[in-house]
Formats: C-alpha cells, structure tokens, sequence
C-alpha cells in the first residue's frame, strides 16, 4: 500500500501495464520527453524506449486511425488525448471505425485500445480545456467507457482497461489529478464495470462519477450533521452501466440525485434516471433529480463555478427529493 | 519588386532535405542577423528607413504586450499567456501586409497581429483572463477569434476567401476593391486533417487565402521533424501552390514575401503558402517547462538571431533612428505596459446568466427557463432585498 496522487497512480498503472504486455504502446501528443501536459506518461518515454511510448504528429484523427491499424496487427494502442476538447478531430475515428469494427466483421476481429481523456472543468482554463464529453462516447454503442475517481481506481482500472479486449475511452477527472489516496497494490481490484459504494446511507442515493465523486462525499458529509444519511455511489463505468448494484442501493434508500459536470440534456444522469425509472418506478418516492452542468457552452472561467454543481445545488436537490 | 512568374520555392521535386530544421539559402532574407541588407533575386522591401522604423516600433510594442502578459500571469491575474516571444518580425511583417479590407484568422499567439488590427488590449487579455471567451468585433477590425483547437481557423480562412471570390472583391482593375485573407497557423498545426483539407480547397477554388505557417520549430514538447521530413514550405508545391520560405526573424523579408502573396490573392492568382523560419524563444504557454524537452544552447544560438536587435543595428548605423528615438520608444512601451496592466486589473466577467442570453440569437424558450431556474436558484443565496422582505 502506498499513497500517491492519481497522476502518479496512472503512471504507475500504465508502467504496468507496458511490462505486462509487450504489445502495449502509447501514443499521443507530448507524452514522451515532457511526459505529457499532465507528465501522466513522465518517465515511460525513458525506461520503454520511443518504439513503445511515441510522440505523435499533431493530428487526433491520426493518432487514432493508425492506432486501429496497429491494433490490427495486435497491438494495444493506449491513446493519450492532450485535453478533452481536442478528441473531436479523432471523433469519426472513434465513432465511425473503432466502435463498430467487432460488429462488423461480424465478431471476428477488434481493435481493442484505450483511449485515455483528462476531462472536466474547474481547473480555471480556457475554452476547449474543461469539457465533458462522456455522453458522446456513452451513446455509442461497442465502445466501452470507464472513468476513475480516486488514485486507488486509476491505478487498477487503466491497468484493466488496457488488458480488456474491447476499446475503451478511458476517463480521467483532471481537477483530480493531484488529490492523493491510498494504492493498494497487493489486493485484487473490483471488476471494471463494476460500480462501487463510496458512502453508506440510508435517506437518498447520489450517483457520480469522476470529478463530481469527491463533491458528493463533501455533501453527504455535511448532510450527515444536519442528521441526513446519504449513499453515495461511484458509477466509475458509464458503459456499461452497473445496475446492480445502482437498484441495490436505490431500493433501499427510494431516491436518487445523479450528479455529474457535463450538461443535463441527454446526459448520463438522462439515461440512470430512464432506467431506474423502468425498474423502480412503483418503489420510489420521488423522480431521479440531475444536478449538472447547465445546457451551454463550458463558460469562461470566471464563471464556471456557477457552471459546475457543487456542494449547495446536490444539497439543494437533496432537499427537494426529500420534500416529495 | 519583380513579380516571380513561376512561382519561387524550389522547383517540384526538389530534393527532400534530411532535416527539416536546418534553414537553407532557400530562405528569404534581406536583413542579417548583424543588420546588414542584402539583395534577393525574387524579393525586395521597398520601403524607406522611415517605414522600417515603424517596424521597429511595433515589434517592440509587440514584445512589450508579450511581456506584461507574462508577467500578469505570474502574478495571477491571468490564467495563461502564450507568449510570442521571438517572433515579433513574423508578426508583424506580415500583419503590415494586410491591409483594412483584408481579413485575418490567427491562432492564439498573434498578439502583435492583434495589436496591428486594433484589437482592444482588454479583449485580448480578458480570454486569457478568464472573464471573456475572446469576443472582439471581428468585422470591425477583420480579425478572427483566437483559435484554440489546431489547425481549425485555415478552414474558414479559406471559406471567407471563397466568399470574397464570390462577392467579385478579388482580381478587379482598382486595387483598392480587391481583398485577400491572411491564416496563421503553426508547424504542428501542419499536421491537422483541417489543415491539409484547407489547402486542398484553397487550391481547388483558386481561393485567395494566404498560409503563414509559423514555423517556430516546436510543437509544445516536439520538434518541428515530428511533422515534416521536408521543409514544410515544400509541401505547397504538392498542393498545386507556391510556397516560400522566409527568414521569420527578418521583419523586412516577411513583409516583403507577405506583400507579394497577399497581392497575388488579391489579383486571383490563388493561394500561396508561406513558412516563417522562426522561434518560439518562450515557454509554449506559462503552463509549460521547455528545460524538460530542448537545450538552452539552442536557445541561445536563436538569441542571436534576435528580430529586433538587427533592425536596431541597422537603423542606428543608417543614421534613421539615435539613442533620442529609442528612449522615446522606451517610454512609449512603457506608457503601453502601465496601459495593459491598468486595463487587465478592471476586467470583470458578465455572469454566467448572459450566456444563456448568448446562446441562440432566436431564444428558445428551453434556454429561456434554463436562465431563469438559474437565476431564480441564485437569488435564494441572497440576502433579503427591502421589497421581498416587506
Ligand atoms: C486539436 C488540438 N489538439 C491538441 C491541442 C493542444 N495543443 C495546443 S498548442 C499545441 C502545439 C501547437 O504547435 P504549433 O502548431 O507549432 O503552434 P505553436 O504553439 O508553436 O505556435 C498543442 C498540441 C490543441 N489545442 N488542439
Ligand atoms: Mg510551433
């Protein structure tokens, strides 16, 4: 057990990952000498050599085009996407190409690889540096998309998503980047897709994922001393979504707030709310509320704390859940 | 000047160089590093020492807006700068080849550019500061947005030149009728599929659009050679364009190299491509850390190189400008650094509210009830009014 922050969890998880499996590559933007904007990759450029850790020319759609092409010769292309804004170039790649090519070679052949975006806001940036684009890679179907909420994640579920045989977008929260946690390298980790209680409670369930993971322990804690006991749970797969254990909790506790960054319209918080509807309408007692960011552009920074949801506004929903 | 028939830059097939970085006699110069002038067979800078001083002028008011911005952000009143330090001739050269009715797209580092269009300094800082998304009137000084994702502003830098194709404002006997578009863009940017479709149509259309490829020899951590095994301006011939390579330190060699393709467009001779053969002397951003990627050597060889200090040398030893004049341009710099930093302290941010107002330009009522719950959510934060608590 170490503790770490998630930058160095990530690193540490794709060193592993590149002993484990000579085939595993990574490629993108800066992540050699300088060790990416984020220095995720620091270090691996050195010790992996530049046939394995690559700097790419300056072009998405490229780095993710020839990824499919090298992972059809297998190997295991771990794309490093330098802001969530600029995945857009590669977005036909990604949509268009690597998310159908197990279907339609009818089951015969994959391109398994992970594409690895630092997403989110509140770090004070300028346009195209604080998206959430989950919804995007959610929505289509064969990509897998997973994303981390503390070191401990980070470390094993990179780990995982290299060696899962399908593509994966791989979600990495950047205003999280250097909030340390414990790394527990001796235990096993829980399934990839698996979602995971952060917090037990009793009164309602805040469903997060990412950033918005550690805003919904700061609001449970502060519910909890006005004597309200709220679950939280970390989504930390977006697809598939792990209804399980989401029903699970909601069972008990018959309410849910989904939070996230990225806005309401057609979100993540859209589709847990659709589906714990579908399963849970008779039980609940009250509609799944969504405290997200608002249906805009991501605003100049200056404002972007009015953008983003944070302890006031899930408490605010909290209230009215509990209020039905 | 004489007006090349075929097009200058190394005829098709020209040998691939080894090294891309390595600047060659193809390079266009007119002035040393020292400041000595020196003839081009296909270029020349007509203008007198008055005229070059003005250059001069600029490029140090150029570096003095770098510098304060910098300096803002150290002390935390902006979030980032992307400096442009080193390439004050490259700017400015080719910004004064633009004239009013021609219109440029930059990236996010032509802040002399900006200067030159008459950009309000607040607009330019307050993207930076956070309290703007970079909103200048962009038909009032015909200059784009800052362009953030690579390579997407050569796009519509051609699509605007394919419009005043269409608006006949190219090619007509009157000079003063005829208008071309001037895009920037980097030696990484290069690379984007946004920018080889640009060219693309640029040629395909006979669009008068001008590349000014900023060749700074870095992409943030990666050299120029990550992009290119030949020297980019090569690459235009293979487009169906000419394509020059200029000193990008030499203020009168980009002017005169950027007259003669903005004038071409302008005519309707079509695109043509031009590769600044500059460096960038700063960080990529004041995010970045250069020590971990180049050698201060090669730093320092660029420093030599310095755009400003040949046509300093140059003007002194022509007698055009004396120590009098520096001090009153010193001044001047100084008098526009007290300015920056005044106006960058006073910049605020409209509340997020207006960007809701700023989303459609015919309102929703979605975006209508949007506004409102949000304003409606904030007013409860508020202490109570007299009215409300009456
Ligand atoms: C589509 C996209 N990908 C990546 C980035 C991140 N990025 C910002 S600047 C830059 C390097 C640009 O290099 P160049 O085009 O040479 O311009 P310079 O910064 O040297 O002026 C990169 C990779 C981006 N802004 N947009
Ligand atoms: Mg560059």
């Amino acid at each position: 057990m170490s503790t770490m922050t998630m930058a160095k969890a990530l690193n540490a998880g794709l060193r592993r990952a590149l002993d484990a499996n000579p085939k595993v590559l990574l490629f993108g933007e800066d992540i050699g000498k300088l060790g990416g904007v984020f220095r995720i990759t620091e270090g691996l450029q050195k010790d992996f050599g530049e046939e394995r850790v690559i700097d790419a020319p300056l072009a998405e759609s490229g780095i993710i085009g020839t990824s499919f092409g090298m992972a059809m010769r297998g190997y295991r292309p771990v794309i490093e996407i330098q802001f969530d804004g600029f995945v857009y170039p590669g977005f036909d790649q990604i949509v268009s190409q690597v998310a159908k090519f197990h279907n339609r070679t009818n089951g015969r052949s994959s391109v398994p690889m992970v594409v690895r975006i630092p997403y989110g806001g509140g770090i004070g940036a300028i346009e195209h540096h604080s998206e959430s684009p989950e919804a995007y890679f959610v929505h289509t179907a064969g990509l897998k998309v997973v994303t981390c909420s503390n070191p401990n994640d980070a470390y094993w579920m990179i780990q995982q998503a290299v060696a899962s045989d399908d593509p994966v977008i791989f979600l990495e929260p950047k205003r999280r980047y250097h909030d340390k946690g414990e790394v527990v390298h001796e235990s096993k980790p829980i399934a990839l897709h698996q979602a995971r209680i952060v917090r037990g409670g009793t009164d309602a369930t805040l469903i997060a994922y990412g950033p918005m993971v550690k805003t919904c322990v700061e609001a449970a804690t502060i519910a909890e001393e006005e004597g309200r006991s709220l679950e939280v749970i970390d989504l930390r797969s977006l697809s598939p979504i792990d209804m399980v254990t989401l029903t699970h909790s909601v069972r008990r506790t018959r309410r849910a707030v989904v939070v996230h960054e990225d806005v309401r319209t057609l979100g993540v918080g859209a589709e847990v709310a659709a589906r714990l509807g579908e399963e849970l309408f008779y039980l609940m007692e009250s509609p799944v509320l969504r405290v997200t960011g608002h249906d805009l552009p991501y605003p100049n920074s200056r404002v972007e704390s009015d953008f983003l949801p944070d302890v006031d506004r899930i408490l605010d929903a909290v209230d009215r859940s509990l209020a039905y | 000047m004489s007006q090349p028939l075929q097009p200058w830059g190394g005829p098709p097939g020209a040998t691939p160089h080894a090294d891309a970085m390595t600047a060659s006699d193809e390079m266009v110069q007119l002035l040393t590093p020292e400041g000595r002038r020196v003839e081009h067979p296909d270029f020349a800078f007509t203008g007198d020492d008055a005229e070059i001083a003005g250059l001069l002028r600029e490029m140090v008011l150029a570096r003095r807006l770098d510098l304060e911005g910098t300096s803002l952000q150290r002390q935390g009143e902006l979030g980032l700068w992307p400096p442009l330090l080193g390439q004050e001739a490259a700017q400015i050269g080719s910004g004064r080849a633009v004239r009013d009715a021609d219109m440029v797209f930059p990236t996010y580092r032509e802040h002399g550019v900006a200067m030159l269009r008459g950009v309000p300094v607040g607009d330019m800082l307050a993207l930076f500061r956070g309290t703007s998304m970079g909103d200048w009137d962009i038909d009032e000084h015909r200059f784009g947005q800052y362009q953030i994702i690579i390579g997407a502003q050569t796009l519509h830098a051609t699509g605007y030149a394919m419009a005043l194709q269409r608006d006949g404002l190219i090619g007509n006997p009157e000079p003063d009728r005829n208008a071309a578009v001037l895009v920037y863009h980097g030696d990484g940017a290069s690379s984007q599929g946004d920018v080889n479709e640009s060219y693309v149509f640029a040629a395909s259309f006979q669009a008068p659009v001008v590349f000014f490829c900023m060749n700074n020899q870095w992409a943030i951590s990666e050299p120029s050679t990550r992009q290119s095994r030949i020297p980019l301006y090569q690459r235009a011939w293979g487009y169906g364009f000419p394509g020059v390579r200029v000193d990008g330190n030499d203020v009168l060699a980009v002017k005169a190299v950027t007259d003669w393709a903005m004038e071409r467009a302008r005519q309707g001779q079509g695109p043509a491509f031009i590769e600044a053969f500059t460096y960038r002397m700063g960080a990529h951003t004041t995010s970045d850390d250069p020590t971990k990627y180049r050698l201060s050597e090669e730093t320092e060889a660029w420093r030599r190189k310095d755009p400003i200090e040949r046509v300093k040398t140059y003007l002194l030893d022509a007698g055009a400008i004396d120590d009098g004049w520096l001090s009153d341009l010193d001044a001047e710099a100084d008098a526009l650094g007290e300015h920056i930093r005044s106006t960058c302290r006073q910049l605020d941010s409209e509340s997020l509210a207006h960007r809701f107002d700023v989303l459609f330009r015919e309102p929703t009522a979605e975006s209508e009830d949007d506004r409102d719950a949000h304003l409606s959510y904030l007013a409860r934060f508020e202490p109570l009014s007299e009215e409300s608590a009456r």
